[in-house]
């Protein structure tokens, strides 16, 4: 089968690069997956979890939203954060849940929007810690 | 005329100065080449976000992005980054005067002008000039991170969007390598990227399938490339900001160096004049009991 050759990129770096058989990501439209020859796509991710197969062995990583594109067989991902499943610091996450829990429940936060979408991320990370490295 | 110890006092002080100065030399060299990498680290993304951009507006001819509109210049806003600490040459002092040059001629044109300051020094400089700043973020230098970018960038568009001002310019120092950096203005609002003619590039002219549409995707990478361009120039403030005091610790250093040089002939000098004044009195005080 033919290889997808998948970067994963932010501004703090390149995450992941490297052939892989099968990508699926969470799209802002539903979830979609790319093998290699597909059909040229430019789609908004939203938070959640990229799921990358090589050789049958999978592997996982957060997507804090961002954009992928696919072209015959590129995908990029841009994503203002992604780190491995294996590399979350779930207590950090943890203690940033109950901060923002807080901070929505007093209803005092200047920006809720801003705080629902980091509440958001926080738990993200920790449903993929628990489910993928089991954390 | 000063005595010995005086100037021996003088040459371990000088020598004291400049060991903390060497030591300052090597932390911004190292800090330099952190900064560097982090540097490096943004290119592929940012250049990404610029490819992916082009292309699309192949696809959409909408110019209808609210970051994209052009206004009547009429209130201009100016965002300053300099450092938090000084002891880096002209570093801050350069920054500072372009934008107060650039804020003059603005105001000779009538144009009103609003500044936000980031890093201690650009917000003492306005605070000691009784200048109001609309906005200021201080304590990041070093530590520049993309969250911060945003911030500054949510606070920009969403002012501009609201017609605040018309237009955003940013001051910084441009790092071109480690003992050349430029200040640079450049505009950041309205938004403006390169864009592709559908004749320069005809491979890439492929049928995308686009999610969720063409207008969508516009909306949330333009204000996405806002930010990647303040965060790249918050990340070149900072390694321009290392090299410039790499640069002058080095000169401090040099200066130090020579400082002693003078001061060790003076003390020499002085060493010798004594003893040839206490042989003087010896030899005097000699002929004096002869007679």
């Amino acid at each position: 089968m033919d290889k997808l050759s998948l970067d994963i990129v932010t501004p703090h770096g390149t995450v992941f690069s490297g052939q892989v058989d099968e990508a699926d990501a969470s799209g802002a439209d539903g979830d979609f997956g790319v093998l290699a020859g597909h059909a040229p796509l430019m789609a908004i991710l939203r938070i959640g979890a990229l799921v990358v197969k090589t050789d049958g062995k999978p592997g996982y990583y957060f997507v804090g939203s961002g954009y992928a594109e696919v072209l015959s067989d590129k995908m990029i991902v841009l994503a203002e954060s992604a780190e491995r499943a294996e590399d979350i610091d779930v207590e950090r996450a943890m203690e940033k849940k109950k901060r923002l829990e807080l901070m929505l429940a007093k209803k005092e936060n200047v920006d809720f929007t801003r705080a629902q979408v980091a509440l958001e991320r926080a738990i993200a990370r920790i449903r993929i810690a628990k489910e993928y490295a089991g954390k | 005329m000063a005595t010995l110890r005086d100037i021996r006092r003088r040459i371990k002080a000088v020598k004291n100065t400049s060991q903390i100065t060497k030591a300052m030399k090597m932390v911004a060299a190292s800090k330099l080449r952190k900064a560097q990498g982090r540097m490096l680290e943004l290119r592929p993304y940012s250049d990404k976000i610029s490819e992916v951009l082009g292309n699309l507006s192949l696809a959409t001819d909408s110019e209808a992005h609210p970051l994209l509109m052009r206004r009547p210049r009429k209130a201009v806003e100016l965002l300053v980054l300099t450092s938090d600490r000084g002891l880096c040459g002209a570093f801050n002092s350069n920054v500072l005067k372009a934008a107060a040059n650039f804020a003059k001629e603005l105001k000779e044109e009538g144009v009103q002008v609003s500044i936000s300051a980031v890093g201690r020094k650009a917000r003492d400089y306005y605070k000691r000039r009784d200048i109001p700043l609309r906005n200021s973020l201080v304590g990041i230098s070093g530590k520049a991170d993309f969250r911060h970018a945003k911030q500054i960038a949510m606070d920009i568009t969403g002012n501009y969007s609201r017609a605040a001002f018309d237009e955003v310019y940013m001051v910084y120092n441009e790092f071109r390598t480690v003992i050349a950096q430029n200040v640079k203005i450049v505009k950041i609002l309205p938004f403006e990227h390169e864009r592709k003619e559908p004749s320069e590039a005809p491979e890439t002219q492929v049928s995308y399938i686009f999610e969720p549409s063409v207008e969508g995707l516009y909306l949330t990478l333009v204000p996405k490339a806002v930010e990647v361009r303040i965060f790249r120039a918050l990340l070149e403030s900072q390694t321009s900001e290392e090299a410039s005091r790499m640069t002058a610790m080095e000169n401090a250093s040099q200066n130090a160096e020579e400082m002693i040089q003078r001061l060790t002939l003076v003390a020499n000098k002085v060493r010798q004049a004594t003893i040839t004044r206490e042989l003087m009195d010896i030899v005097g005080g000699v002929e004096a009991t002869k007679k």
